[in-house]
């Protein structure tokens, strides 16, 4: 009987032996990927709102508080979106005439308020209360990236559970003084994105990683102080990697 | 194909080992022809076979059609609730996982203690480990209540920052059972290999000749493979041996480290080893009765091996008796009046029917094997191998639901009855069993060809061949694939 097999057959069997091997662990790797990249988490993609409202005009070139629009940040698990009255509150009297917030003004006149596009969820089954996070210093650019630098809001960081619980697991590497959460924009607003170097005045190395939205953890002395505010704010880390703390 | 050798019977006397082992006149030629004709030729396989393929792929249907229903309406669809949250699913991934148990044994541990009469069993009990492992998985994976989530179970790199199923008991059965299944599959599948070069070469279609041809990887019968394939069986039976106790020791954990009354016991885990083998070996037993009637198969499944067959179930079934009886000693004597009223309800309460049912069919029935005719005889041997199969399932069904039915506070005590979802996807995994089965029996050998040569060679004497062939790395030279 004649050859079964030509001399290719060889190869092609080396060649299903590689990507026996190969395959599955690329395929894993490129899955992993996608999963990581803004393509799923949408981490820095703009996303077309109502009205093109700018995070770095008002806050920064402006100065006005976050507080202001987000009414509830400090006080209530919900910071809340700022109703039509708050923007007309100054848009009746400046840009009055401005097509850009024709919605706005719109939405005044009819008593319909405006739909803006959420970019920052988590599951239902996760309850994160702003409120508490504030007030343990925990800065606003820790989970929404550069948000006074933002010309049209964009979500800051992808929140994983991985990212929650780097901070639960460790909280002494991320907690800072109460007030720090506010005084960051004041000095950039006075400062401007500049460190402070030989006594020139400028922001603290952890106010200029925050204000660019990168990640910031306390080490030498700010670690002392971290576990010391730890201490001063009676956080117990076993407590807050319990399930229950954000799932119930 | 010039793989026909001159055999003489008388050269010498046969070795006692290995007498009775296969009867009738062998060489061999009709080793592998009777062997190889039932994968090669249609016409071998008869009606029985469609019957059964019939029955089979029915019932796998059913899985089918009880799975979708699972999916789309939830584990509510079965009997479980509170306080009985283990229910069909648990009892049947454990006699399934059980029934492996003694493919495992004799495959691996029979090949290190060199016994010669696992050769003719070993290769359908391998796949019935296979098949049966592959039906026990499928219940607590769907038990989870969502099995699109499974892969939690796995410690992954994920962005969780943790894994969820870590503290869980149910990653062990994970590790245990992956374990387990894939080192069975790779001992089965490298065992095939020089079988599917003979039907390779024994193939006269070109797509099968083909078809075994990519599976036999290039198998030439050299004596460099020959060498090489004792060493990766005896390393692969190395790593199963110690997987038949281990696998069944981590699925009794489950049990044993809760604090449930009736479960809480040390004994556990050579209990549950010793009803696996029980279980193991009478389903052995099941599927040996009529493959070698079907398909003519006395002269290699002789009545020795179902005589030592039904000699080793006789002896787990006893050492699963004693652990009957010393469970019920210890909680008498543990003056624990939880554990009486446990073993109490067991035995007397709602599901008492049940726990003497399955005494009946795993401690009485059983001893008929200490009769010699009993065991040579094949209707015997396969009642007994069924009421035992029956038997270790009530055994489960027993340890899991009575002492769940009662829960520590009587406010929450309950009942647990199956429904019919319960019933169709048992007979589901009980179809999917026999469908995977009858169809393995038709694409591969069920008896392990090359080792049936062999067997030749030790019970028929030596081979009159020429001398160069006599290489002490080459236990039976095996018909060579002709050269270019």
């Amino acid at each position: 009987m004649a050859q079964v097999f030509s001399p290719v057959s060889n190869t092609i069997a080396r060649v299903v032996m590689f990507c026996g091997v190969v395959g599955p662990i690329f395929t894993l790797i490129v899955g992993s990927a996608i999963t990581r990249s803004p393509y799923n988490t949408n981490v820095g993609v703009p996303i077309a709102q109502p009205v093109p409202f700018s995070h770095e005009h008002h806050a920064i070139e402006l100065g006005i508080d976050c507080r202001y629009c987000h009414t509830g940040v400090e006080k209530s698990g919900n910071p809340g979106m700022p109703s039509t009255q708050v923007c007309m509150s100054c848009h009746s009297q400046i840009w009055t005439d401005s097509p850009l917030i024709k919605p706005v003004r719109d939405s005044y006149r009819e008593n319909k308020p405006l739909v803006w596009n959420r970019l920052n969820w988590v599951p239902r089954f996760v309850y994160f209360p702003h409120n508490i996070h504030i007030a343990r210093g925990i800065s606003c650019n820790n989970c929404h990236g550069p948000i006074q630098k933002m010309m049209i809001t964009y979500k800051g960081k992808a929140f994983w559970m991985t990212f929650c619980l780097n901070c639960h697991r460790q909280p002494q590497k991320f907690l800072a003084p109460r007030k720090d959460v506010w005084q960051l924009y004041r000095d950039i607003q006075r400062y401007g994105y500049h460190l402070a170097v030989d006594g020139k005045p400028g922001l603290t190395p952890r106010e200029y990683a925050l204000a660019q939205g990168k990640y910031w953890e306390n080490d030498g002395t700010d670690l002392a102080e971290g576990e010391a505010l730890k201490r001063a704010y009676h956080i117990h880390s076993a407590q807050l990697t319990n399930c229950a703390i954000c799932h119930h | 194909m010039d793989n026909t050798r001159h055999i003489s019977s008388s050269n010498g006397p046969v070795d006692p080992a290995v007498a009775g082992l296969m009867e009738g006149e062998q060489t061999f030629e009709t080793v592998s022809e009777r062997l190889a004709s039932i994968v090669l030729r249609q016409d071998k396989h008869k009606l029985p076979w469609w019957i059964m393929l019939g029955i089979g792929f029915v019932m796998y249907n059913l899985l089918g059609i009880a799975l979708t229903k699972l999916l789309l309406y939830g584990v509510g669809i079965w009997g479980i609730d509170e306080p009985v949250g283990w229910g069909w699913a648990i009892i049947n991934f454990v006699w399934w996982i059980g029934i492996g148990h003694a493919g495992t044994l004799i495959s691996a541990f029979l090949l290190l203690m060199r016994q010669n009469w696992r050769n003719s069993i070993n290769r359908f009990a391998e796949a019935m480990t296979i098949f049966a492992v592959l039906c026990a998985g499928i219940y607590p994976v769907f038990h989870t209540g969502r099995p699109w989530c499974a892969y939690w179970l796995f410690p992954y790199p994920n962005i969780l920052g943790m894994w969820p199923g870590w503290r869980s008991p149910l990653l062990w059965d994970v590790f245990a059972v992956s374990t387990y299944a894939s080192v069975s599959i790779l001992f089965w599948l490298i065992g095939l290999i020089p079988d599917f070069a003979t039907l390779r070469d024994r193939a006269e279609n070109v797509v099968v000749k083909k078809t075994y041809g990519v599976l036999s990887l290039g198998w030439r019968g050299a004596a460099e493979h020959w060498q090489r394939y004792e060493t990766a069986s005896l390393i692969l039976a190395g790593i199963s041996t110690p997987l038949v106790l281990s696998v069944h020791s981590i699925i009794s954990f489950d049990f044993s480290i809760g604090i449930v009354p009736g479960w809480h016991t040390a004994i556990s885990p050579p209990y549950f080893v010793a009803g696996a083998l029980y279980a193991g070996f009478a389903m052995v037993i099941i599927l040996a009765v009529p493959l070698r009637k079907w398909y003519h198969l006395e002269d290699y499944i002789t009545p020795k091996h179902m005589d030592w067959c039904a000699k080793l179930m006789l002896t787990s079934g006893l050492v699963v008796l004693y652990g009957y009886m010393s469970e019920c000693f210890f909680s008498y004597l543990s003056g624990n009046h939880i554990e009486i009223r446990m073993m109490e309800l067991r035995q007397f309460g709602p599901y008492g029917a049940a726990y003497w049912f399955l005494i009946l069919c795993n401690g009485v029935i059983p001893q008929l094997l200490w009769i010699p005719k009993v065991r040579f005889h094949n209707g015997w041997l396969f009642f007994i191998s069924v009421v035992v199969s029956i038997g270790m399932w009530l055994e489960r069904y027993v340890i899991v639901v009575v002492s769940l039915t009662r829960d520590f506070l009587p406010s929450s005590w309950g009942y647990f009855a199956p429904t019919i979802w319960d019933i169709l996807m048992y007979a589901g995994t009980i179809g999917q069993f026999i469908f995977l089965f009858f169809m393995f029996v038709r694409v591969m050998p069920m008896i392990n060809i090359f080792e049936m040569r062999e067997l030749v060679h030790k019970t028929h004497g030596h081979v009159h061949s020429s001398a160069e062939e006599h290489s002490a790395a080459t236990p039976v030279s095996l018909p060579a694939q002709p050269a270019e």
